[in-house]
């Protein structure tokens, strides 16, 4: 797997930004939510609330990202991943190594963003160690069919439609900011197709401490998020083969 | 492997995309330390057949062997032993030059200590030790060129596939190259190259094929090609504008064979000054009169009727 480390040269790109997110709603937003809305958090402060939400979708963000420029780049621009199979390297072994890269960095964000929480005494449970592993693998159900999709593409005309009428809403409105029975009655179900509300409900469990409340209920979430993330990898594995070999 | 097999032996091989045929039905072998060239115009065939043989296409049909192995097969284990310098550069901008052949060493497998050893090397030999320090995108492209060549060596191959390894530098940066790929000749490395350009077939293939349309027309080397497809020497007539279409039938029997391009008319000769001769004799007067060699350039317009380079 050593093609990985062509990648070091991002590695150190986006590390403060998710903190900053989380100080800023978390503490500025989150002071005027809680002098009103105890009643509705059912005792848990708005950062308490916001942190697991912030969480999963700031990873889910980075791995949409990681999963459309940095690719179309290797494939398109400069063309990398060309040379890569010119090597002993398949093409499988080109998208699986890009996948592992993404769970790497996604692992990163993660756990700065989890240290950052606790800094902050926004995690009720010491199981944020478990929601990271959580975030992951939100992040991964996004970035892997993300990954098939951009494969497809010549130019990276479609990613901005990619992020504003898919990420952006789904971070808007997967419980990342408010609980989605705050939602009309009828959008409700529709968080069910959502990955990142799947994501960001057992991270709140688990920083909230609630998991064992409703235990199956996250194996459930998990079980989703980790068939959408396989079915995009198998797709990601195919499309970027199809890609770099021709014919 | 002993000596006198091919390298690489090729069978009806065949590409289809579809219902396009891009290579179609084409014979060909290479032996070890030959310079091989697949001359060509663009659409002809060339990249596909060449990427058939760095096994990322897989065949249509036919037979292809390289070094012994199956492509269909042992496609990794023949990859581990080409050098590929693709048409178009795909070096990485993130990197700095010397990294750039360091990481492409490591996905050969070589530990990293060698592949700094050998990346140095070849920094050397392409000249650019001094810009190893450097990112990838100020170079020139001449010198990009020398560093995707340099980084498809990292890997000490047998056979080294180069797509096109000309196109688009200045004449001097194309000296430079010709120069580094024919030491690497010398060394014994069998080379197997595309161009579009004549000047680069003559200057460092020992042998070629013609293709054109997905099938080759002609094989040889480029002495053997020019004999026989082509006289000693050509006599180019150029005419004002607007007079050439007025000189039908006034070129018959001049030389062994005419060519009417839109821009001028070439005459076939083993003695172009007699050709010349001739023609002034004929009352035809010519803007400009140029006797020269032939070239593959005639090669090809013979067996396809049409330039190499349109």
């Amino acid at each position: 797997m050593q093609y990985r480390r062509t990648f070091r040269a991002s590695l150190f790109g986006s590390f403060g930004i998710p903190a900053l997110f989380l100080t800023a709603m978390g503490l500025g937003l989150g002071g005027y939510v809680d002098r009103s809305a105890d009643a509705v958090l059912q005792g848990v402060s708005y950062l308490q609330f916001l942190a697991p939400g912030l969480l999963a979708s700031s990873v889910m963000q980075t791995g949409s990202f990681e999963a459309t420029f940095p690719i179309l780049g290797g494939l398109q621009w400069n063309k990398i991943f060309h040379a890569m199979v010119a090597t002993p390297l398949r093409a499988r072994d080109v998208a699986i190594g890009n996948i592992l890269w993404i769970a790497l960095r996604l692992t990163l964000v993660g756990s700065i963003f989890a240290l950052v929480i606790v800094a902050f005494g926004a995690s009720r449970s010491p199981l944020i160690v478990l929601a990271v592993p959580v975030a992951v693998l939100t992040g991964l159900a996004f970035a892997t069919p993300i990954m098939a999709f951009t494969a497809t593409q010549r130019t990276p005309d479609r990613f901005a439609a990619l992020f504003r009428f898919g990420t952006t809403p789904l971070f808007l409105f997967s419980g990342t900011f408010f609980p989605i029975e705050s939602l009309p009655s009828f959008l409700q179900p529709v968080a069910w197709l959502s990955p990142l509300w799947h994501g960001v409900a057992v991270c709140r469990a688990l920083m909230l401490g609630t998991i064992g409340n409703e235990p199956v209920l996250a194996v459930i979430h998990i079980g989703i998020l980790a068939a959408i993330a396989t079915v995009g990898a198998v797709l990601a594995v195919r499309t970027i083969d199809g890609r770099l070999v021709k014919g | 492997m002993d000596d006198a097999a091919p390298l690489i032996l090729a069978r009806h091989l065949t590409k289809r995309f579809g219902a396009f045929t891009a290579v179609d039905g084409v014979d060909f072998e290479v032996a070890p330390g030959e310079a091989f060239g697949f001359l060509g115009p663009n659409g002809a065939g060339k990249t596909s057949t060449m990427r058939m043989i760095g096994c990322t296409s897989p065949i249509s049909d036919g037979e292809l062997t390289i070094l012994g192995m199956d492509p269909r097969r042992q496609g990794a284990d023949i990859r581990a032993r080409l050098g590929v310098v693709p048409q178009h550069d795909t070096l990485d901008n993130e990197l700095t030059v010397r990294e750039n052949l360091i990481i492409y060493g490591r996905y050969f497998g070589l530990p990293r200590a060698e592949c700094q050893r050998r990346a140095d090397e070849l920094l050397e030999f392409v000249q650019l030790s001094d810009r190893g320090k450097d990112l990838v995108e100020p170079l020139s492209g001449g010198m990009k060129r020398r560093l995707t060549i340099a980084r498809s060596l990292i890997n000490e191959p047998d056979v080294m596939l180069l797509d096109e390894p000309t196109t688009g530098l200045d004449p001097q940066a194309r000296h430079l190259v010709w120069d580094r790929l024919y030491r690497l000749k010398q060394r014994g490395v069998t080379l197997v190259l595309t161009t579009h350009y004549m000047d680069e077939a003559e200057q460092l293939c020992d042998r070629l094929v013609v293709m054109d349309k997905a099938k080759i027309v002609a094989e040889g080397s480029p002495r053997q090609l020019i004999e026989r497809y082509s006289t000693k020497e050509v006599a180019e007539f150029r005419f004002p504008a607007g007079v050439q279409e007025t000189l039908d039938g006034q070129f018959d029997g001049l030389g062994d064979r005419i060519e009417r391009l839109p821009d001028r008319v070439l005459a076939y000769a083993d003695d172009g000054e007699a050709v010349v001769i001739a023609a002034r004799d004929r009352g035809l007067h010519p803007e400009t009169v140029l006797v020269r060699r032939s070239t593959l350039e005639d090669v090809f317009l013979r067996l396809t009727g049409r330039s190499l380079i349109e």
